[in-house]
This record gives structure tokens, sequence and C-alpha cells, in this order.
């Protein structure tokens, strides 16, 4: 049976289902008991699991990351939610030095199954601190498992499947796409989980390769639509899994295309989208026909509201990339 | 596994007082200021103290910790040796900090957790981890070389004050599971000053869960000494801040520390909540091997401390008690010795080193990025053999 749900509530919905299955997965950070989150992502959990399950903590990221690392230590998932992606900055330490590596440190003899939800990126119109990009620091972090959906389904499919990783999960979700809506099927859902380490083909193409993930993704789509009125059919691949990165699917569909352009929100420079680019060029380089391009943030400290749509990726600005993968050599 | 209902919290903490109520307000809240003095039980001279609030623990529990005192000197000495000798990268000493580090090890059960720092191997070993696994860390082959589950003593800390969560978190999560675990959690004077610090203490106020906080307040975070990191007028006097009692010891009296630290886990496992105990003690030596302790601090002030030492006071009380005789001391002596033969036998064996262990722990499951990176790594290894 279909059902509509928004990304927020698939989001919803699979804690809800995850901490029903599994009685040591715990959900706690700032305002997400009894308000249900910022942006309602854990509403209802504290009402129906008790505020043992979920609960609001001092207001303290660090605190709340460190917490999560001892709780995981003793046999709880912990699931904590940080508000926004630049409040995360103050768990940082805990999650570079602690979170990323105290399984390596102690030669695997303490998994941190953890999972740090993180709304991120733009294209909500908030002001400064509520719209990084931050996925490049997390990335850079060996250890850490970063992965973002950019569907409904996979909202609901990836976090079941962050709760029950073995390891510690940066779980992005592009802000932007919490009110999207899409038609799924739940009970389908349920059993399938196979999205880590896995991208997959979002939109099938053959004359060039849009390389993109997260809030990008719907923007990836439209550019693609709107390449093929123009007659041009370009393959949108979703990331998904940005580590571990899935380097099979996204070398298979550039060998077929011989072309690629990467789509980020994030500033372009010692980003995840340059580590793609470099990836494509190292392992794709003689079937390329055009070097490969980046369509990403500048870069800037993230603009002001009025002036975010000029910084961010837009269609127009995906095509123009498009346009100059040296067509006239075809 | 089934988490126990009840409120995660202690309750209202605002509940307006009255007029009427305000003296038993005042009677409330001074409960969680520590003592005028440090607690002392024994003096530097070996003589008993007699306070009110902490009786002297037993002669036999005395003695059992005085062992591990010694043994603990020992360490302390013949790990710095193997420094010199090249058979260790480095090592934070804390001697002169003995009394506190058996006092950790000792006053909380098996099923209990200790977070030590990279200067509390001696409590680590006290525990009952192995000497050369413990010192795996500081001898270079890993960053940690024993089983936090073996012993329930999780890896020493080299990031100042960030354990402090984790023994919050590993409270925590066995309050939730209904388990009665209290966990100690070591940090220095320095650590203090750190915001986790302060994060782990009112979070373990706030969720009330059974945490001792454990200060040894050595006068020095390597060469800064206490009065630039904090002006308080202890520094357990910052439990009142977060709603937890506070209490100073003499932290080279191995009695008073063991009858204080005592006292906050048996409230803690009780249901009490957090306690914060600042120990008073000093640093000996230079922060480690590779630091320089006349650049900063003079003999004059290091001579002051000799005759505080904590070996000597529990060696005199013992002694004249009738607790402690030559057979006894000569018998403490040979275990000291052959815990310090074990470790040099065990650090002057070669350990082997595995590069592919590299790769091994990084994720659960190798990623292809890591699997291409070992093989590459393998590869030019294989070269290098032929």
């Amino acid at each position: 049976m279909s059902t509509t749900l928004t990304f927020a509530k698939a989001l919803n919905t699979a804690l809800a289902d995850e901490m029903e299955a599994d009685p040591t997965v715990v959900v706690f950070g700032e305002d997400v008991g009894t308000l249900g989150g910022v942006f309602r992502i854990t509403d209802g959990l504290t009402k129906r699991f008790g505020e043992e399950r979920c609960f609001d903590t001092p207001l303290a990221e660090s605190g709340i990351m460190g917490m999560a690392v001892g709780m995981a230590m003793n046999g709880l998932r912990p699931v904590v939610e940080m508000q926004f992606d630049a409040f995360a900055y103050p768990a940082f330490e805990q999650v570079v030095s602690h979170v990323a590596k105290m399984p390596n440190r102690t030669r695997g003899k303490v998994k941190l199954p953890l999972v740090i939800r993180i709304p991120y990126a733009g294209g909500i119109g908030g002001v400064e601190h509520h719209c990084d990009s931050s996925e490049s620091y997390y990335a850079h972090t060996p250890g850490l498992t970063v992965v973002s959906p950019a569907t409904v389904p996979d909202a609901y499919t990836m976090l079941r499947e962050a709760i029950r990783h073995p390891d510690p999960v940066v779980f992005l979700e592009p802000k932007k796409l919490y009110w999207s809506k899409e038609d799924l099927e739940l009970e389908a859902l349920r059993s399938s989980a196979n999205s880590f380490g896995r991208a997959v083909v979002a939109r099938e193409g053959t004359d060039a390769t849009l390389i993109t993930y997260g809030p990008s993704v719907s923007t990836a789509l439209n550019a693609a639509a709107a390449a093929a009125e123009e007659g041009r059919s370009l393959e949108v691949i979703d990331v998904r899994s940005i580590v571990p990165f899935d380097d099979a699917t996204v070398m298979a569909s550039v060998r077929k295309t011989g072309r690629a352009v990467v789509i980020a929100e994030a500033p372009g420079f010692a980003s995840v989208a340059s580590e793609i680019v470099a990836r494509v060029q190292e392992r794709c380089f003689h079937s390329l026909a055009a070097p490969v391009l980046r369509v990403t943030g500048f870069d800037i400290p993230y603009p002001a509201p009025k002036l975010e749509h000029f910084h961010l990726p837009s269609v127009d600005r995906i095509l123009d990339a498009v346009d100059e993968l040296q067509w006239e050599d075809a | 596994m089934t988490i126990s209902t009840g409120s995660p919290w202690r309750g209202s903490m605002q509940e307006p007082a009255g007029r009427a109520d305000l003296d038993a307000q005042r009677a409330a809240e001074s409960y969680m200021l520590p003592s005028v003095e440090p607690v002392q039980l024994i003096d530097p001279d070996g003589r008993h103290v007699h306070n009110d609030k902490y009786p002297l623990p037993d002669g036999d529990s005395l003695l059992g910790a005085y062992r591990e005192l010694v043994v603990g000197r020992r360490v302390n000495d013949q790990a710095n040796a193997l420094v010199r000798q090249g058979r260790m990268a480095v090592y934070p000493s804390s001697h002169g900090q003995e009394a506190c580090q058996v006092a950790a090890a000792l006053c909380i059960e098996a099923a209990d957790w200790l977070f030590p720092t990279y200067r509390d191997t001696v409590a680590v070993l006290a525990r009952g981890v192995d000497p050369i696994q413990a010192l795996t860390l500081l001898r270079g082959d890993w960053h940690s070389g024993y089983d936090p589950y073996e012993h329930n003593v999780s890896i020493q800390a080299t990031p100042l004050a960030t354990q402090l969560l984790h023994a919050v978190g590993v409270a925590h999560a066995a309050k939730l599971k209904g388990e009665n675990t209290v966990v100690v959690a070591m940090c220095g004077d320095g650590a203090t000053s750190e915001g986790d610090f302060h994060e782990a203490l009112n979070f373990a106020a706030v969720f009330h869960v059974p945490v001792v906080f454990f200060v040894q307040n050595n006068q020095y975070a390597i060469s800064v000494p206490l009065s630039h990191q904090s002006v308080a007028p202890s520094l357990a006097h910052k439990a009142i801040g977060y709603g937890m009692p506070g209490e100073r010891v003499d932290g080279n009296d191995l009695a008073a520390l063991l009858a204080v630290l005592g006292k906050a886990v048996d409230r803690a496992r009780d249901g009490g909540g957090p306690a914060l105990v600042e120990a008073h003690t000093y640093r000996m030596q230079s922060h480690t091997n590779a630091d320089d302790a006349t650049r900063y601090r003079s003999d004059d002030e290091v001579a002051q401390w000799v005759p505080k030492d904590p070996v000597m006071r529990m060696r005199t009380y013992l002694t004249e008690l009738k607790l402690l005789d030559e057979s006894t001391e000569k018998d403490i002596a040979a275990e000291a010795e052959r815990v310090a033969a074990a470790l040099r036998e065990g650090l002057n064996a070669e350990s082997e080193v595995d590069p592919e262990d590299l790769f091994r722990h990084v994720y659960s499951e190798k990623t292809s990025q890591l699997r291409e990176q070992a093989a590459k790594l393998r590869e030019e290894l294989s070269r290098e053999q032929l």
C-alpha cells in the first residue's frame, strides 16, 4: 500500500520503527523531547517511548556528543541531533578525536554504533550559522561514515540503516528537502537496506554525467530534464554515501558518457566535490572527452538569505558547465 | 535488555522557596561545599588526624592499599628508567601522586568503571590491567594496548577532559539499563579549564548519574601553575555551581583519599548522584621526560613537598601501629621488584608491528578505498623484500 510522506515524516518514522525494533536505541539532543525537534523529526517519540528513550539535554553539543560516546561504549545505540550544521561545531573535538577514532584506537574492542543527525545545507533562507554544508569536515575524518539522503524513501531506509550500522554515522539531512513529499511503499522499504557505499543512478543518460548528493540531487535532476528538452541526455548519479564512496558506480557512468560535472553546495576548494573530481580523473582519464568540471558554492562564508541564490548551484549554472564540456570535439 | 522506566532527571530544581524555607535551603546548599581544609586522616609525620565526617579505613584496607602504593612508586621509577633506555617513547610519571592513583582504583568494585588519563598508568595497573598492555601506548606500538571491557578501564585519555563526558555516558547508560554501576572519572587541575569539564559535570548533575569526578590537583598543567587556571576558592568549590557536592582532600594521604572517595562512591551507588573530589597533591617530576620543570618552578618549592610524600607517611603510620613489620615490608618490596622486572622483560622484548593493522580497525569492514590502499602498501612492502 502506498503512503505519501514528507522527508521529515520519513525520518521520524524511521526513528520510531528503529526504537520499536531495538530497545537500546536512545534519541537525545536539544529540543528533541517535548517539542519534537525544531524540524519535528523527533515528534511524538518521547510520548510514545518515554523520556528515558527520547530526551532533551542541556544546551551543549560537546556534552551531547561525549555522552553519546560513553553510552555507545556501554551497550546503547544513541541517535543524537545537532540542531543545525553550524551548531555542531562545539562537538567537533568529540567527533574527530573520539567518535571517529575510538574503534581504531582500541583495535576494534570498543565499537561506537551511534548516529549524528545533522540538518545541513541551505536553500531555506536561513540566517548565518543555519545553512552550512559541513560534509567535507566529516568526510575528511577517517573512521566516520558520512551519508546524505536525497529522496523520501532514502531518508527512511538510510536512517534505519545508519542506526543499525556498527560504526558511527554522520547522517546529513538536507533541510530544504524536509517538506518534500513522495509516495512510497513503506512495507517494502522496511526490508531494504543497502545504501552504504552505494551510489544510485537517479536518472539515466548517455551524453554526460552529473555527480551530486543531498540537496543538489533535485537541482541536478531539474537540469537534466531541461537539457533533455535541448536534446542532450544527462545521467544523474546520487552519491548518497560520501564515505564510503562508491567508485564503481560513478566510474561506470563516466566511462559510459565520457563527460562529467560534479555538483555540491559546499565551497569547492578542498571539498568533497574536489575529491570526486580527483577520483574520476585518476580512474577515467582515457574515457574523458573533456576536463571534469565542478559547480559548487563559492569559496565564501555562507551568504545572507537575500544573497544565497547567487551562491547555490542552480539549473542554469549546471547547464552552463555542461555546455563547456568540449562538445565541439565530439 | 530493557531500559528502566522513570524520569532521567532528578526533578524540578527550581521549586520556589518561601521565607520559612530559606534556612533549609541554605543547609541544602551548604552540604555541597567542601571542607574548609583538605581532609587529612594521616599527617605527613604518620599520625592519625581525627575527622568527624570521615572515619579512618580499617588496618587491613590500609595495608592492602600501602602494598599498591609501593608497587606504584616502583612502576613510576622503572618506567622512567625504561624511557631513558629508549624502550618507551615517553612516560608521564605520577611520582608523588601514587596515593591518588591507588585510591582511584581501590574505591570502586570490579563491575564499576574507571576513566583514567595519560598520567594515570599506576591507577590502571592497580585495577588489574596487564602492565605491558597498559604501556603499549607509551611504547608506541598502538594508541592503546588493553581491552577496556576486561577490567572496565577506559583507554587512557590524551585530550583533556573529553573522557569525563564518556564517563557520564557510561554511567547514564548503566542507569537506563538498571545497572548499579559507579564511574570514577579522573582529570587534572588544568583540565578543569576545559569546556568538556564543565559540560560533563553539568550533564552528570542534570541527569543525576553515578559519576565521581576526581581531580588530581598537582599544581601544574605542564608549566602553568594553578593560579593561572582558576581563581575559585578551590576546584572543589566548582561542584556547587552544578548542584553536586564537592570535597577537597590531602592527595598525599592515602587513608583520607580512600575515605573521601569511598564515601562519594557509596553515595553515587545509593542514587545520590555525582560528586566532585579535588585532591591536593604535587607532580614531583617534570610533565614528561621531554619537559624541563626547572624552567618554571624552583627547587625550593619542590623540596617543600618531599616531606609530604604519600609512601613515607603510610609506612610510618602502619609501622607504628604494628600493622607493618620488617618481613611484610620485605615481601612488599619483593613484589614491587617482581613487577619492575616484568616491566623490564616485557618492554625490552622487541615488539612486532603489523602494517596491515593500519587499515584493520578504521571501520568494522574495510571500505573499497582502504582495501585499495592496503593492497598498495602490501605491494610496496613486497617489492622492498625482493
